[in-house]
């Protein structure tokens, strides 16, 4: 999806990391010494009735370390004082977003400024309505350059042949087709079908919204995203449905490992594909309550037949007292409407219609 | 062994093995582990539940029709343009209604304005752009919804435009804005889950006879079990804009028991794009 800011999540850390220069700099782990010690309470597993960890509650994986560790990073773990000046530099900048408008201001220039991101090049959100993310995502005491963990460079690995000729079959279809001339062509998120951003595995969406709230039962664990209240329903134990069945986020079945849960999606529709991978996408997630207010979320995606090898990445979900509101996406989607006929008045007006 | 009689046999005996089979299968969702009530003591209202009625084409009692859109005709109404290829899909069985004394109290200005949503049901009607249905239309819906429920949540996952509800077990105060499914309180009353909703928008309805109401509205469900598989869903509906007193909807809702149930998905906004946009496509499609 073009819309769900990853790319751009990813440039906005990419910026951070050249500024505060950690490519030079040398990146150790956060030993257990330098946490600040006397300020822990013991904490004790919560558990449901059935014995297992609790995992209910509302949650939140925003942060601002990427999917991919960007380039010229070598380290998957960044020392406290990198961690710091990212964090710092991410807080500068919203604060300097948040400056008021001046009210003087012109009009943008017709086509639009140049700007990227969400605000469109001609001025839609500002940094008001974004909320994506101002930590960096600490897990086992570790800051952490990348969500991805595995392989070691902190990458999505290479696509496969095959892959690549899916991609060039898709791009042969649109050739001589433009992005706005149907409502297919645009991104689910634009047309309000499916959460921003991935579902499974729940990376965050770098753009706003970034909460899920877990409901656990002993044959069911609910997980509801925040955006466009999409509510995964997982299956304790079972088998997964037929082949041609191809729930939205895939069919989930989980099970225990000791006290991790162990969530199995495989079944994912076509239409959404996961980087280019949607109809043998596996994804194995596993949640770990590890403290009072952290779950570790951990994630192997595989499909030989998209990428060249599996792929694991880790999140930690933190715990938050925030409720959860409606987002009711598709009843005030004018933009979709908007898009496709202002679309149409362009075509009209440059006379291109065929 | 007459040849005949035994192969009677042979297929009696393979009937039985396959039927014996069929009864033994393990169910794949442990839907059959299901005790009465949690470790709280609170009865269990874990399960997908669907109302069996005719609620949604109408909350009072109505005699089946053709059709839920009219013109007239050279003899009686017949149905109108967009839904008469539907023919007998599209015909509206009957119901005996769900309102107690099949009423329901408008105000006169209220009360024209439900006629005038039936007469252009077809362009007014939210479900038929697959808006969030609110409540309580969401649980009289031809679709199953799921309830959550455990010792610290309780949680409707619809099918039905992945619609949810988030039952607060602690009021978190009033709704800070209005929403489509509104916001929802519950408490326990003895066996009876208490749930109040407010912060309602009013682009909802009730059903697809243009009943509908304002932001205004309260509704207090109450979920009585009346055994391991139906509940008693009973709402009072409150709404000074609309109504001239609370009037009361009342049905049961009945569990799904085939063990290998399970909510599937009604994401019926991709279904409602080409009436939605299909006009604004490059080539309309003819």
């Amino acid at each position: 999806m073009t819309f769900n800011g990853q790319s751009s999540g990813m440039t906005v850390i990419a910026g951070l990391v050249a500024a505060a220069g950690l490519a030079s700099l040398g990146m150790a782990p956060l030993s257990a010494e330098q946490a600040p010690a006397g300020t822990v309470k013991p904490w004790t597993m919560p558990r449901t009735t059935d014995g297992k960890p609790d995992l209910q509650g509302t949650w939140s994986n925003s942060t601002i370390t990427p999917l991919e560790r960007p380039q010229g990073v070598s380290n998957l773990v960044l020392s406290a004082d990198d961690a710091a000046r990212l964090e710092k530099a991410t807080s500068d900048r919203v604060a300097r977003l948040n400056q008021n408008s001046d009210p003087n201001r012109t009009a943008p220039p017709q086509g639009g400024d140049g700007s990227t991101g969400a605000a469109g090049n001609v001025g839609g959100y500002n940094n008001f309505w974004l909320d994506p993310g101002e930590r960096v995502a600490v897990v086992d005491g570790q800051f952490r350059s990348s969500l991805v963990i595995d392989p070691p460079d902190g990458r999505v690995p290479a696509t496969t042949p095959e892959a690549r000729a899916r991609t060039q079959a898709r791009m042969k279809m649109m050739a001589g087709r433009g992005q706005y001339d149907h409502p297919e062509f645009r991104p689910l998120a634009e047309r309000c079908l499916l959460s921003f951003g991935p579902t499974t595995p729940l990376i965050p969406n770098y753009f706003y919204n970034n909460n899920l709230q877990i409901v656990q039962t002993p044959d069911h664990v609910m997980i509801l995203m925040e955006m466009v209240h999409d509510a995964r329903m997982v299956r304790i134990g079972g088998t997964h449905v037929a082949k041609h069945i191809r729930p939205w986020m895939g069919d989930s079945i989980g099970h225990w490992e000791g006290d991790t849960l162990v969530v199995d999606t495989t079944n994912f529709p076509l239409q959404q594909p996961f980087r280019g991978s949607a109809e043998n996408l596996h994804v194995v997630e596993r949640f770990r309550r590890v403290d009072a207010t952290t779950i570790n979320y951990r994630f192997t995606v595989d499909d030989p037949t998209t990428f060249a090898r599996p792929f694991t990445g880790e999140i930690p979900f933190r715990a938050t007292d925030e409720l959860i509101y409606e987002y009711a996406c598709h009843e005030g989607n004018y933009a979709l409407a908007n898009i496709l006929s202002g679309a149409r008045n362009e075509e009209k007006r440059l006379g291109t219609k065929k | 062994m007459p040849r005949v009689v035994r192969e009677c046999s042979i297929a009696l005996v393979t009937a039985v093995v396959v039927a014996a089979a069929f009864w033994a299968a393990t169910p794949a969702t442990g839907q059959a582990a299901r005790p009465a009530r949690l470790a709280d003591g609170k009865p269990n209202l874990n399960g997908i539940w669907q109302a069996l009625n005719t609620a949604n084409y109408d909350v009072l009692s109505h005699n089946a029709k053709a059709a839920l859109a009219f013109r007239p005709g050279p003899v009686v109404a017949v149905p109108a343009a967009p839904v008469i290829a539907f023919g007998a899909v599209g015909a509206v069985p009957g119901g005996v209604g769900v309102v107690e004394g099949d009423e329901i109290p408008y105000l006169p200005e209220a009360a024209k304005k439900q006629k005038a949503n039936q007469q252009d049901w077809v362009n007014l009607d939210p479900e038929i752009k697959c808006y969030l249905p609110g409540v309580p239309r969401a649980n009289y819906l031809p679709h199953p919804f799921q309830i959550l429920h455990s010792e610290q949540a309780i949680f409707f996952s619809y099918e039905f435009a992945g619609a949810v509800r988030n039952i607060y077990l602690k009021d978190p105060g009033e709704a800070p804005v209005d929403s489509w499914m509104g916001q929802s309180v519950g408490k326990w009353e003895g066996d009876t889950l208490v749930v109040t909703v407010t912060g309602m928008n009013d682009q909802t309805w009730f059903d697809r006879a243009g009943n509908h109401h304002t932001e205004q509205m309260k509704v207090v469900e109450r979920y009585t079990p009346q055994g391991p598989d139906h509940l008693w869903y009973e709402a009072t509906i409150e709404d000074p804009g609309t109504f001239t007193r609370p009037w009361k909807i009342r049905m049961p809702l009945y569990r799904h028991i085939n063990p290998n149930a399970r909510l599937n998905q009604f994401k019926c906004v991709e279904f409602v794009e080409e009436l939605m946009y299909g006009k604004f496509r490059k080539q309309p499609v003819q």
